[in-house]
């Protein structure tokens, strides 16, 4: 199990890390083997506006779906395509290759409200 | 006892192994003021008797098979091929559940992988689903998938008034908490008139065609109307699946959905059910798709194979984010439409809609030629059409089934649904109904005329 | 072993079957508006039947074996039902014909509605739903409208118990309403404290499925559905598990304001591969006219000697809910197991699947551990995971069970249970047929410490091995396509 020691993270496993003036937004290592082999990720629009804790996506399992939530509200800037071929690329490497959006934040104050690696590592014991 | 093979000795053994002295220790937990009621209930009856008792009801109604029938507005008299229900009495078909258990279940899963492909073949498009329960329900999930699709965003659907009347108030029931507005039914019906309803809160629109009338919808560019005013408004259109066997389908015209009653698919008309609701949409709403689906795949040797694929939008996995509630689908009726559509083919389905659209017109042409009677269709039909009555339907159809020589099984009464559509009749008809038929009722048609100038009405 | 698909057996220029001969004079098609083409097969008629023939052989179905499906009462279909249901006077009825021409059917239907309001203790029913989910959607749209018409326009809640089947959740979405869920106590009860502490103004009802999904009946159901009715709230009856009821209580004696029957699980219409199945709703005095329409009622005139049967519609109905009145073929087969079986006959059938569920919880209990170990009712839920042989899942116990010619219990379900495997045998297997699954279970038991990989390698002798299901939900093919147009 990995956690990302430079994310910060929501009691419902989605982290946000800090790169450059973007947010890049995925699902933790440890939600991903929850869910076990993921088939498919449902990713929002370029320009869709969201606030913290909204919707933004769909991660689905064999066994289930998830949806997933926004750690900080912001504007959508990118998608990770790469996911709608290849959605195991989260069980392979959820901090790196499997992230699922980049968002440009409204509020850089939020950040600061979410768990750090190590309340997560303590969140999740 | 029927159905419980237990012998007494054997009741006492296994109670016995439970530890209790009697059924109805077994009970114990149930409340005693409500436990063991005295239902009233027939007596049981034998086998034969139970037949005897059928057999006099079933002879207690008139068959539509058994009378000139001109009968539609939703269920068509076909013929349905004997292999058709031979194959779906069979008990690996029919006593069979769901097919949770791939490795036992690949005839059923096989035969809906079949299903599917020939349902998109039709329908001209790429995803069909396992089924829903009729074309009424089908249409509600046009207006659930479209609505879900936009993540409850778009709250405004656009229904034609000639989408069957049955259709729309599913639509209207199943909508009733989702605070959805509803437009369009108000209209003429004029394709360029819905079209104009089309704004940025439009999550569908629904048509039907061949429509409510009997009418084939001008669908050429209607789809790219559509999306020019709202690209994200989903084109959900309702067909006759028999129409197809001749007609363009909808797919081609570039629907988003394509969906609507199987009935006419090789299902006897059963008074109303069970009956198929068919479904089918774009390759990329494949994962917003309410139902069962069905996907090849290979086993751990390589073999090919099928499953239920795609299960988790269902509610067993998802419980309140489902795409829907539905978990069953049509099982059987899939498998009937299957077999109806294989053992036609590509040949004889097109022969079987063209003698329907052939004695559709002969018996419009006829119609149209009486006196008191004229057809009001006046755009290309398959198998139904409007015919303007010197009377209200209703008196119309009592004459046919009951002043006239023989029992004749009249048209649906549009005036039920249209209230300005007084004395108007919607008359199918199909391969069934022989030119005999046809010139009977034509005869009988003209006997009304008669039988009013003669001042031998009921009035 | 495996089958062509239909479309592999097609050579061009064949069909099945040959259509009549036009015999009325051509008209013009409007070209304009015919298809360029049509890729349907093109295939005879025995080849047509051969392919079904071998497909049917690749199925296990009830008529094969024991179907111990949990939550899904799969017993025998009697052949009566079929034979009645295919009568041409039930066959060949148009929906909308007139009221006089299809008196028959409309005795039957009026007959049904009559006969499940006796054995559930309601005031009204409608045969409408399709399947037990669309009853419940119907059920729950029923509660929220009774709710709203007496201007109770707060109510926007539905509790449900955690036990229960997943559709609940599901249809209360689908109207619009919010879910609350209620844990379950250690005895699998709803758990009395959680549901009060829920209990408020906005709740429209509580949705209970008893006996609930683990197989036991609710030791506080008279409590619990006062509670609701204290604070105005509904309770809504999940009758999938009515065939441990027939005969033994009423559902709306204790109270239940609403429920749906499941003909096809309970009345032993069959289940057809995943339907038509049919869900009748059961209602108390004060929803009646809530109910969708049309139901028969039953025309009462003195003069008639004959009664006369019509269809009505209901004053406040939510609407109708499918196109007609319901699924009227399994009406008929569910008709004719109810005059088949009588009072009694119902009576004997839920004690008799009481029996055989219990039975078999004794003889395997031990073995496999029992979460909650109390008398069950129609059927019971037990762990398929042994500490001692961690790496067997309830999933290989199931598979395994495939190899010995039966089929597996429902696993994975109820969510509450780890591992789970939900067995309901019904009333309609013997005790040589239950004794020889208690037997399977056990040897399976033995299997799972010593040759644990026997388990997770199996189904060894089924028509295809374990389905690869993750490739099949990462690149979804879910149509035939051409080789030629791929």
């Amino acid at each position: 199990m990995t956690i990302d020691e430079n994310a910060r993270y929501l009691e419902s496993h989605e982290w946000a890390r800090k790169e450059g003036n973007l947010f890049t937004i995925g699902i933790s290592d440890h939600a991903q083997s929850l869910l076990s082999d993921i088939v498919y990720v449902e990713l929002p629009e370029i320009d869709d506006e969201l606030e913290k804790e909204e919707l933004f996506g769909v991660v689905e399992s064999v066994k289930a779906a998830s949806d997933v939530y926004l750690p900080l509200s912001g504007t959508v800037v990118e998608v990770n395509e790469e996911l709608l071929d290849a959605p195991e690329l989260i069980n392979e490497d959820a901090f790196g290759d499997g992230w699922i959006i980049k968002i440009k934040a409204d509020d850089k104050d939020e950040w600061k409200e979410l768990m750090d690696a190590d309340a997560y590592r303590a969140f999740i014991k | 006892m029927v159905y419980v093979p237990h012998t007494e000795a054997e009741r006492r053994e296994m109670l016995a192994v439970i530890g209790v002295e009697s059924m109805e220790e077994l009970f114990q937990d149930i409340p005693a003021a409500h436990r063991y009621p005295q239902l009233e209930l027939p007596e049981p009856l034998s086998e034969m008797e139970v037949m005897q008792e059928l057999q006099e009801l079933s002879a207690a109604s008139l068959n539509a098979n058994e009378a000139p029938t001109f009968l539609g507005a939703g269920a068509y008299r076909h013929w349905v091929p004997s292999v058709v229900n031979h194959i779906i009495g069979r008990s690996e078909f029919a006593t069979a559940y769901t097919p949770y258990q791939p490795e036992i279940s690949q005839g059923t899963l096989q035969a809906i992988f079949e299903y599917q492909s020939l349902i998109c073949d039709l329908t001209g498009m790429e995803v069909a689903n396992a089924s829903h329960y009729d074309g009424a329900t089908a249409a509600a999930e046009a207006v659930i998938q479209a609505v879900s699709a936009s993540r409850m965003k778009r709250k405004k659907i656009i229904v034609s008034p000639y989408v069957n009347p049955q259709y729309r108030q599913v639509i209207h029931t199943y909508t009733q908490g989702m605070g959805l507005e509803i437009a369009g039914e108000a209209t003429s019906g004029a394709l360029a008139e819905l079209v104009q309803l089309v704004d940025k809160q439009t999550a569908c629109l629904i048509v039907q065609s061949p429509n409510f009338l009997g009418e084939l919808e001008s669908l050429e560019g209607l789809a790219a109307e559509v999306h020019a005013r709202n690209k994200k408004t989903l084109l959900a259109v309702a067909t006759n699946p028999l129409s197809l066997g001749l007609f363009t389908p909808p797919g081609a015209y570039g629907a988003d959905i394509v969906m609507g009653e199987g009935q006419p698919l090789g299902l006897g008309l059963n008074f109303g059910g069970p009956y198929l609701g068919f479904y089918a949409t774009r390759e990329k709403y494949k994962r917003n798709l309410a139902g069962r689906l069905v996907g090849q795949t290979v086993d751990k040797e390589g073999q090919r194979g099928y499953v239920l694929t795609l299960s988790t939008r269902e509610q067993h996995i998802r419980r309140e984010r489902a795409t829907s509630n539905i978990c069953t689908n049509q099982g059987l009726m899939a498998l009937a439409a299957a077999i109806y559509l294989s053992t036609l083919g590509k040949q004889g389905l097109r022969q079987v809609a063209e003698l329907n659209y052939q004695k559709a017109h002969y018996a419009a042409q006829q119609i149209d030629a009486l006196e008191a009677f004229s057809v009001l269709t006046t755009k290309p039909f398959f198998n139904e059409f409007v015919v303007q009555c010197p009377a209200p339907a209703a008196e119309i159809n009592e004459f046919l089934l009951n002043g006239w020589m023989f029992d004749i099984i009249g048209g649906y009464d549009l005036s039920k649904d249209y209230p300005d559509r007084q004395n108007q009749m919607l008359l199918a008809v199909t391969e069934m109904n022989t030119r005999t038929e046809i010139d009977d009722l034509v005869h009988a048609l003209a006997g009304f005329e008669a039988h009013r100038i003669l001042g031998g009405d009921h009035e | 072993m495996s089958e062509q698909l239909i479309y592999e057996l097609s050579v061009p220029g064949r069909s099945g079957t040959r259509p009549p001969k036009l015999d009325v004079p051509l008209t013009a098609l409007p070209t304009e508006l015919l298809r360029d083409k049509l890729p349907l097969p093109e295939v005879s008629e025995i080849d047509l039947v051969r392919h079904y023939l071998r497909l049917s052989q690749l199925n296990y179905s009830l008529d094969h074996g024991m179907y111990p499906l949990g939550s899904c009462t799969m017993k025998y279909n009697p052949k009566v039902n079929e034979a009645a249901a295919s009568l041409p006077g039930f066959t060949g009825l148009h929906p909308r014909q007139d009221e006089a021409t299809v008196q028959g059917a409309l005795y039957i239907m009026y007959q049904l509605q009559e006969q499940l309001k006796e054995i559930g203790g309601f005031a009204g029913m409608t045969l409408q739903p399709a399947a037990g989910a669309h009853g419940e959607l119907t059920g729950v749209l029923i509660m929220r409208k009774y709710q709203l018409d007496r201007g109770e326009m707060q109510r926007d809640t539905i509790l449900v118990p955690d036990s229960a089947h997943g559709t609940n959740p599901a249809s209360t979405h689908m109207s619009g309403l919010r879910v609350v869920e209620i844990p379950s106590d250690e005895r699998g009860n709803v758990d009395l404290a959680a549901l009060k502490s829920q209990l408020s103004d906005r709740v429209v009802g509580l949705m209970l499925t008893n006996p609930n999904t683990l197989g036991l009946f609710d030791e506080n159901l008279l409590e619990i559905i006062e509670l609701v009715h204290e604070c105005g709230g509904l309770v809504y009856g999940d009758g999938a598990n009515m065939n441990a009821l027939l005969g033994i209580m009423r559902p709306g004696d204790a109270g239940i304001d609403v429920m749906h029957f499941n003909l096809h699980k309970t009345f032993s219409t069959p289940h057809g591969g995943g339907g038509p199945g049919s869900g009748p709703v059961g209602v108390a005095e004060q929803l009646v006219e809530f109910l969708p329409g049309p139901v028969v009622r039953q025309a009462i005139s003195v003069e008639d000697e004959f009664p006369y049967y019509t269809l009505h519609t209901p004053t406040q109905s939510i609407g109708p809910v499918k196109s007609f009145w319901g699924h009227f073929g399994v009406i008929v087969r569910a008709y004719t197991y109810i005059r088949m079986l009588g009072a009694e006959g119902l009576r004997r059938t839920a004690e008799h699947a009481v029996l055989n569920a219990n039975y078999l919880l004794r003889r395997i209990e031990g073995v496999y551990h029992v979460p909650y170990n109390r008398l069950c009712q129609h059927e019971f839920v037990v762990e398929g995971h042994f500490e001692d042989a961690p790496e067997v899942h309830a999933l290989d116990i199931a598979k395994r069970l495939i190899d010995y010619g039966v089929h597996p219990p429902t696993n994975y379900f109820p969510l509450i249970v780890h591992e789970a495997l939900m067995i309901e045998p019904t009333e309609t297997e013997s005790k040589q047929s239950v004794d020889h699954y208690a037997e399977l279970l056990l040897k399976i038991a033995v299997e799972a410490r010593e040759t644990p990989e026997l388990l997770q390698e199996a189904p060894h002798n089924a028509p295809v091995r374990r389905m690869d299901e993750i490739r099949a939900a990462r690149q979804p093919i879910l149509r035939y396509v051409p080789v030629d147009s791929r």
